[in-house]
């Protein structure tokens, strides 16, 4: 699988860009929302509502946190 | 009313909150700060704002985002001011050793040979913690000076330039546990105790959950931890306690963005509708102050 973004494949779901499993989220998602999948645990973001895309998120930064 | 919540991702929490501000029926917009841009000589429709919160990941742009709407007059959640006294781990020492407020003993140190110096005089073990991070990434328990000359080494040949300020901090024995504690102006609202067999015992390290009462010594040293980095007024903020044998409460860290998606169910508190409860509540009262200015 390549790191490019995925569209929908259903309301709600989405094929992880990384491994190809499906992500359903429970709820309407919203755009910055994080997730992870489920197959492959890679953390995905939301990139667009519509279509649904997302991508693989952005590594940990040095200055992040609480 | 109108709110802001200033963001770079939505996570549960995020999420959580949002859900509180829509229950109460406030007006909001849900804003990532990747996508704005400031021009600081013009407010433009931030002033449409009662108070913005801020739950940017990346300290950095969360100071950097509350100057700015600060500036324009608009009440942020937490202040720019609170963000730099939790942000960075010698600011919030500082103040709390300035207010009496009991903590670890800390020495700091710019320079390769005044680390280990300043490591030899708190003695072993120790703990070497980078000034800013959180989710207990990088922080190295020092057992003796073998393992302290490799680390001070590493942090100088592979470290950012944030790293050229060692921050050595006392090792507290503490019972394989960590208290958490959240904290809505100056009052603790509910706790979890974080077990661990590891001596680092964030819950984004593994470390597991439980219920916390609250007791008169957690409420006052919360509050004290509080008023320190924040004033009168307090914050919403998490605090960090270990116990140790010798001297009782130690505060060990003040986290100005606090994760609580595992607290939830453990205190039973709302912790969400607590936070969105207080910052409607700082809302009200700035626009009062400002309608009192003006009148």
């Amino acid at each position: 699988m390549s790191n490019a973004a995925n569209t929908v494949t259903t309301s709600h779901q989405v094929e992880c860009p990384e491994c190809g499993a499906s992500v359903r989220f429970a709820r309407a998602p919203l755009a910055g929302e994080v997730t992870r999948c489920t197959g492959c645990r890679a953390e995905l973001e939301v990139t667009s509502l519509s279509p649904l895309r997302v991508e693989l998120a952005p590594e940990v930064q040095e200055d992040w946190g609480e | 009313m109108r709110i802001a919540l200033l963001h770079s991702r939505i996570r549960i929490e995020e999420r959580l909150l949002i859900d509180a501000l829509t229950s109460r029926n406030i007006d909001h917009d849900v804003i990532d700060l990747r996508e704005q841009t400031f021009d600081i000589h013009e407010p433009g429709r931030w002033t449409d704002y009662d108070a913005a919160i801020d739950r940017c990941i990346s300290q950095t742009h969360a100071l950097a985002a509350t100057r700015v709407i600060e500036r324009f007059g608009v009440p942020t959640i937490n202040p720019a001011s609170v963000i730099e006294a939790c942000g960075d781990k010698l600011t919030t020492s500082l103040l709390l050793a300035r207010d009496g407020v009991p903590t670890p003993r800390v020495r700091v140190a710019l320079d390769e040979a005044a680390a280990l110096a300043a490591i030899e005089h708190i003695g072993y073990p120790c703990v070497l913690k980078p000034t800013t991070g959180s989710w207990g990434r990088l922080l190295a328990r020092i057992n003796d000076r073998d393992a302290a000359e490799a680390i001070i080494e590493h942090k100088s040949t592979l470290g950012s330039v944030a790293h050229s300020v060692f921050y050595v901090q006392e090792y507290v024995d503490k019972p394989q546990r960590d208290l958490r504690v959240f904290v809505v102006g100056t009052q603790a609202i509910c706790g979890i105790s974080r077990q661990s067999d590891h001596w680092i015992t964030n819950t984004a390290r593994g470390g597991r959950a439980g219920a916390l009462t609250i007791t008169r010594d957690i409420a006052d040293i919360s509050a004290r931890a509080a008023r320190s980095v924040a004033g009168e007024s307090g914050g919403l903020l998490a605090i960090d306690l270990l116990e140790c044998p010798r001297r009782g409460l130690l505060v060990s860290e003040i986290n100005h963005t606090m994760e609580f998606r595992n607290s939830i169910e453990p205190t039973g508190v709302d912790i969400p509708g607590r936070m969105i409860d207080w910052v409607i509540e700082r809302a009200r009262a700035g626009a009062e102050a400002a309608a009192g200015v003006s009148a």
